[in-house]
């Protein structure tokens, strides 16, 4: 046994990888079937009120289409827990593009144009769509996003903050942004009498079974939900979205399969979007640079169909020792789409404003902003008083600041000019916590010397089918080429989402676990295997959820250089360089992968993501790849992702921290900051375009600074 | 528009036509509905999922194929004016008895994707950079004294203008480069 390598740390080869780039590998709308039909749904085009009527006759007349379901004709549906899944079931527009139609067609084309066909009558109401800090409507929730409580107070911050030698109060905003994953939401569902088959694009599939059985009224042993390739999801899939039911219901309506593909210029609207977030920032430190007070004010939106809280005020509960502090989440509902998910939930945009900050702060104190980091490093976590599981963002900064050679950089802003350019770099820290969640897991040894491992993990690009093996391989200490893997069907052992950064702990577990059972077994026994082999399943409820005494998080630290053209107000990234220290790094390849995936969404909130709400109708003016701006190949230059290895026994039986979203974190603040050095001008709302550039050389120029 | 005169009649004629494409060497001859575009063709018709529906209107370059050894995409063309044309999706890359392209290879040893919707179209759309400079098509970052007509080197700058047009928003951008740069000569 000894002579097996191990599997677990090593860079290996995507199991899936052959199949995605031969073109093999079928996603979710790719399920063709005899007689499957295509389904399109109808936009609401007003931004509140009620549908009055629909007149669905010239959709009917035109050759192909076979139904149009509306609030009329579709299926009754149990009320769902999330609002906005209650698809069909009445008159109510609660924001612009609502689906209030679908229509069902033979093909495409006449699904299409079906759905130009629908006539809608509206009865529009008053609507209001604005966010401001000041809007009456604005409260403070009970709990923002991932159940953290809305407020928290240590000592007395203002008055802290008030007496402060140095202070920086400042405000920040960051726009809607979306999750844009490459694969629209799709859908494609099939019933046999009572029994559902859906393939959707999902990060979990047996919340999704979950959901229809409740919404459907069906036992869950007649529904499978499968989730074979899933083309990205960055939280936007990380629960059931319209596309699942309006197929199931439109397949349940015609008797035949359905495929739902959503437009790609419908995503924003229907699928959630990172919220707006107007967030002030109060530090206040003494003329050593130690933080005396931090005060982290968020205001943020949310539909009126229901609430959810980006949770930006959370990391500054975490990042800096300061004896006094306030951190407080607002929320105000207006007549817009629901928000959700995207990739770093509260982190993204809140380390954005606090990292930013800590920049202005190094600057009104004369300091480097690595040591004021790295001064302002507390002993245990400042809200909570818990000790670090691990904590090694020094380490991080100070890695970080060698490979980039940061001590090489003139800290004066507007310092170093090429030509046109105006050259900067910058710092930021990320942080992220650790989460996971019960999962159940297979272990399976067969008779040929193969080992089978069955779980509903899904991978939606992250390389779990191939770290899930690895830990297997591990355990059973055989070859990785010995095991195969199932995933991404809710026939198999349930599991939880590919979200909160928690899929590989989460799942990784219950596989380390369900592998170990199976060793002790294998040990035990002699002779041949049965012809089905000896399996043993596996299920953490108890252990995976427990309550933790540690503080536990991931960590890093990002650095970018950027060059600034002063003519045209462009923002060019040339260098992006993130170091992290997020536990047992288990696969060198898909990790890093997903670092520098992270690092490049962030470089689109900085420089070219941005959403608009249209003040008409509350929806956004950028619908589509053509004027929401991801981020190019030619935007992308020199990314580099680092890390530290961490030895942490408070978090699973593999040591390892999630690595999905951190990446994000610390971006948009390190380039910021990088954008303020090269033009000795602080931007305070994201993105940094070139005609918020533009303007601000030209104010800066105006004012003699 | 008298088009529910056709309700009873199957499909409407008069609205389709017969075409003729060679895909992946493979001559098809369908009777199209004027408004199907070639990446509806192929998943559709011809069930060749390889090339992706990102956003149907040109903006993300999923649905780049090769038409005629060009770059093209798939979902902008309208099927029934390509009669005649060869078209190879990424499902017709690798030759007779070969296991994989070069390029699928790079991508697998590059790990130049995640969850790879974006893949094939940043294949096909990569063979046809290359051959385009190799014609002597220049772009934005080709430097202008460069002789015209020979030639173009594919630097890393090259390589990312010329890929700009397919997006990922996994962010394997950088891997995909090094792939690229793998199988240029």
């Amino acid at each position: 046994m000894a002579s097996v390598p191990t599997a677990v740390g090593a860079p290996a080869e995507r199991r899936e990888g052959r199949e995605k780039v031969t073109g093999t590998a079928r996603y979710a709308a790719e399920q063709p079937q005899p007689g499957r039909l295509h389904a399109r749904p109808v936009p609401a085009t007003i931004a509140r009120g009620r549908v009055t009527g629909i007149d669905t006759a010239a959709a009917l007349e035109m050759p192909g289409v076979l139904t149009v379901l509306t609030p009329e004709n579709a299926p009754r549906l149990a009320e769902p827990d999330d609002p906005t899944l209650a698809l069909l079931q009445d008159s109510r527009v609660p924001h612009h593009g609502w689906f209030v139609a679908l229509v069902v067609a033979e093909t495409l084309e006449a699904a299409r144009a079906g759905a130009a066909a629908v006539r809608v009558r509206y009865a529009a109401e008053d609507h209001d769509v604005t966010l401001t800090a000041s809007h009456p409507q604005a409260y403070v929730p009970e709990e923002a996003n991932g159940g953290y409580p809305a407020r928290s107070e240590r000592g007395e911050p203002d008055a802290a903050f008030g007496s402060a030698a140095v202070r920086v109060d400042a405000e920040y905003r960051v726009p809607p942004l979306h999750n844009h994953p490459m694969e629209p939401h799709a859908t494609t569902a099939h019933w046999d009498g009572e029994r559902l088959t859906v393939h959707n694009s999902s990060q979990g599939s047996t919340a999704v079974r979950a959901t229809l059985a409740q919404m459907f009224a069906l036992p869950e042993e007649r529904i499978t939900v499968v989730a074979e390739h899933v083309g990205g999801g960055f939280g936007s899939k990380g629960t059931p979205r319209p596309d699942v039911v309006l197929a199931a219901m439109a397949a349940r309506h015609t008797g035949r399969p359905v495929t739902v593909a959503l437009p790609r210029r419908f995503l924003p609207t229907v699928v959630g979007h990172r919220a707006p977030t107007l967030q002030r920032v109060r530090l206040g430190a003494d003329a050593d640079g130690r933080l005396t007070s931090l005060i982290h004010e968020v205001t943020t939106r949310t539909s009126r169909l229901k609430e959810f809280v980006e949770q930006a005020a959370v990391p500054a509960r975490i990042m800096y020792a300061s004896p006094h502090s306030r951190t407080l989440h607002r929320v105000v509902p207006l007549d817009v789409p629901s928000p959700s998910w995207m990739r770093a939930p509260g982190e993204a945009p809140g380390m954005y404003a606090l990292e930013s900050a800590m920049d202005e702060l190094a600057g009104e104190l004369g300091m480097d902003p690595v040591e004021l980091r790295i001064l302002n490093e507390p002993d245990t976590e400042p809200d909570s008083g818990r000790p670090f599981s691990s904590r090694h963002v020094v380490e991080c900064l100070r890695e970080g600041a060698r490979r980039f050679e940061w001590l090489s950089r003139d800290p004066r802003p507007r310092s170093r000019r090429e030509g046109p350019l105006l050259v900067g770099s910058g710092v930021a820290s990320a942080t992220y916590p650790v989460q996971v969640w019960p999962s159940t897991a297979e272990a399976r040894a067969l008779p040929d010397g193969g080992f089978l491992v069955r779980i509903n993990a899904t991978d939606i690009g992250t390389g779990a089918r191939t770290v899930l093996a690895q830990i297997a391989a591990d355990v059973l200490a055989v070859p990785l080429d010995r095991v195969r893997i199932q995933v991404g069907s809710s026939d198999l052992p349930p599991a939880p989402l590919a979200g909160g950064s928690s899929g590989t702990a989460s799942w990784g577990w219950s596989v380390h676990e369900a592998s170990s059972q199976l060793a002790a077994r294998l040990a035990e026994h002699s002779g041949p295997l049965p012809e089905d082999g000896l399996a043993a399943r596996a299920d953490t409820t108890g252990k995976a959820d427990a309550d933790s005494p540690w503080s536990r998080h991931a960590f890093g630290a990002h650095f970018a250089e950027v060059g600034v053209d002063t003519v045209t107000g462009e923002v060019r990234v040339r260098r992006l360089l993130g170091v992290y220290a997020a536990g047992r790094i288990l696969n060198a390849r898909t990790a890093r992968s997903q670092f520098v995936g992270g690092m490049t969404m962030g470089l689109g909130m900085a420089l070219t993501e941005g959403s608009t709400t249209d003040e008409a109708f509350g929806d956004f003016a950028e619908s589509d790849l053509a004027s929401y701006h991801v981020p190019a190949h030619a935007d992308v230059r020199d990314v580099q992702a680092h890390w530290i290895d961490e030895d942490d026994p408070h978090l699973n039986p593999m040591g390892s921290k999630g690595i999905g979203e951190i990446g994000i974190v610390g971006t948009a603040a390190a380039i910021g900051n990088a954008v303020h050095h090269a033009i000795g001008v602080r931007l305070r709302e994201l993105p940094l375009t070139p005609d918020r550039v533009l303007a601000a050389l030209a104010d800066r120029g105006g004012k003699g600074r | 528009m008298d088009s529910h005169q056709h309700q009873d009649e199957g499909p409407a004629t008069r609205h389709r036509s017969e075409t003729t494409l060679r895909v992946n060497g493979k001559p098809h001859t369908l009777t199209v509905d004027h408004r199907r575009v070639l990446l509806d063709v192929l998943r559709e018709d011809l069930d060749l999922f390889g090339a992706k529906k990102g956003c149907d209107h040109g903006q993300c370059g999923a649905c780049t194929v090769l038409v005629d050894g060009r770059r093209l995409n798939s979902c902008l063309l309208l099927a029934i004016a390509l009669d005649g044309c060869e078209v190879t999706t990424v499902e017709g890359l690798s030759g007779d008895g070969e296991d994989l392209h070069p390029l699928q290879r790079a991508f697998l040893d590059r790990d130049a994707f995640q969850c790879g919707y974006c893949t094939p179209g940043q294949i096909c759309s990569a063979l046809g950079a290359i051959a385009e400079a190799s014609a002597g098509h220049p772009s934005h970052v080709t430097d202008p004294t460069a002789p015209s007509g020979e030639p173009v080197p594919l630097d890393r700058d090259e390589i990312r203008e010329r890929l700009s047009g397919n997006l990922c928003r996994c962010g394997a951008y950088p891997r995909i480069v090094d792939a690229v740069e793998d199988v240029i000569e």
